[in-house]
């Protein structure tokens, strides 16, 4: 993607302020990753160890520091992250939300497979996704697997194919809105 | 009292574990056992938990976490084996 | 108050634990795989979630361990159940007679298996149909 543009404006005699200006933001870029991914291995072996004495601090940010070196293009939770206070509070929410629907998922299943005649009418349709963030659509993948008779095949592009226990409609923005749509709208505020 | 939800917790699960197992000899396609052994492996996270909870032994849980870990990796190689993508 | 959270912590190892068992009843008695996946998925990771909170009741002590095990199983579960999904429809695992319509198949016809051309082509008759 980056040869491409580069040759482009290597013909418009443009390139080498361009390219300066590519490199300064993907350092940036990779910069902000890896002081996240720094933090966010900090935080697991903390909670780890359940401590905050000394010599732990001091080999887990050593450790830490090592396989931030080695591995930098590690996929966080926090990667493209919007650090807002709307997208704190839309965190929150997008919590509480996807609980109640895990809780009511499981309510559902159980019905189903406890009755007797297994009312299932199973088939894969597919939705449409406007997050555009791999940790959005990550996490997007996740929340659909674990809602009410869901469960997310494949994803392509901003196309995401959706295998239901009961297919409720095979039209595309009719399952968008019934399957997508919730959980969408915090997580665009999150990662967008 | 809490020995007693405790143990009842731990049948009901063996239970659970019983019938994944049943799935699991059953078959009939490979991923239908993988799939199985995926359940199979979290009821077992979740008895780690109740043996730690029933020795009173917090030392148990970091056995949990590294099962859990282990096995995701697990499951996910044999998906990619699966797909014939390695 | 210890008493009520003995009895807090007791009430969510039961519902995890029940939960399970819904689980795994799913897994025997549902048509076909990707269902069987469905059921196997979603009651446990909800099933184990609540049996690691009532252990938390029970020893609040160890929270932030339970903490951990929670929301690694929580991003785990689902993501090796999507892979295994995948996989399967890849290898053109059959799907039960009842499924009504296969956008994947339709739209990646060339991804699966060979030998599952008669399998494919027969659910899409089922879902003009419908």
């Amino acid at each position: 993607m980056y040869d491409y543009d580069t040759t482009n404006k290597q013909a418009s005699g443009e390139w080498l302020l361009d390219s300066n200006l590519h490199a300064e933001k993907k350092l940036k870029h990779s910069m902000r990753d890896r002081v996240v991914l720094f933090a966010t291995l900090l935080l697991f072996w903390l909670m780890l160890n359940g401590t905050l004495a000394l010599d732990s601090l001091i080999i887990g940010a050593l450790v830490s520091f090592s396989i931030t070196l080695l591995f930098c293009s590690g996929l966080s939770f926090f990667t493209e992250f919007r650090a807002t206070p709307q997208a704190f509070a839309a965190g929150i929410f997008y919590y509480i939300y996807f609980f109640k629907e895990l809780i009511k998922s499981n309510f559902k299943l159980a019905a189903i497979v406890l009755n007797p005649s297994l009312p299932i009418k199973p088939g894969i349709v597919k939705v449409r996704t406007k997050l555009k963030s791999k940790m959005g659509r990550l996490m997007l993948a996740n929340s659909i697997t674990l809602t009410p008779g869901t469960l997310t095949m494949e994803i392509d592009g901003e196309w995401i194919y959706v295998h239901c226990v009961t297919v409720e409609s095979t039209d595309i923005d009719e399952a968008t809105a019934k399957i997508v749509a919730g959980f969408e709208s915090y997580l665009e505020v999150m990662y967008g | 009292m809490a020995e007693t939800f405790i143990t009842f917790a731990t049948i009901l699960s063996g239970i659970a574990f019983l019938l994944a197992l049943g799935r699991f000899l059953k078959g009939p396609s490979t991923v239908d056992r993988v799939i199985a052994f995926d359940v199979l492996t979290v009821i077992s996270i979740t008895f780690i938990v109740l043996s730690a909870l029933i020795e009173e032994r917090g030392i148990y849980l970091d056995v949990a976490l590294v099962y859990a870990l282990l096995s995701f990796l697990g499951v996910i190689a044999i998906a990619r084996y699966l797909e014939g993508r390695f | 108050m210890e008493s009520a959270m003995d009895f807090m912590g007791g009430f969510l190892l039961l519902a995890g634990a029940s939960f399970l068992l819904f689980g795994g009843l799913g897994l025997l008695r549902m048509p076909d795989l990707y269902n069987r996946i469905q059921a196997g998925t979603k009651t446990t990771t909800l099933g184990t979630i609540l049996v690691l909170a009532g252990a938390a009741f029970l020893h609040p002590e160890w929270g932030l361990k339970l903490l951990l095990i929670g929301l690694f199983l929580l991003f785990t579960n689902p993501l090796s159940s999507q892979v295994l999904a995948r996989a399967a429809h890849r290898g053109g695992i059959e799907k039960t007679p009842e499924t009504m319509v296969d956008k994947l198949a339709e739209d990646f016809p060339e991804s699966i298996a060979k030998s599952t051309t008669s399998i494919s082509s027969s659910s899409n008759k089922i879902g003009d149909k419908s």
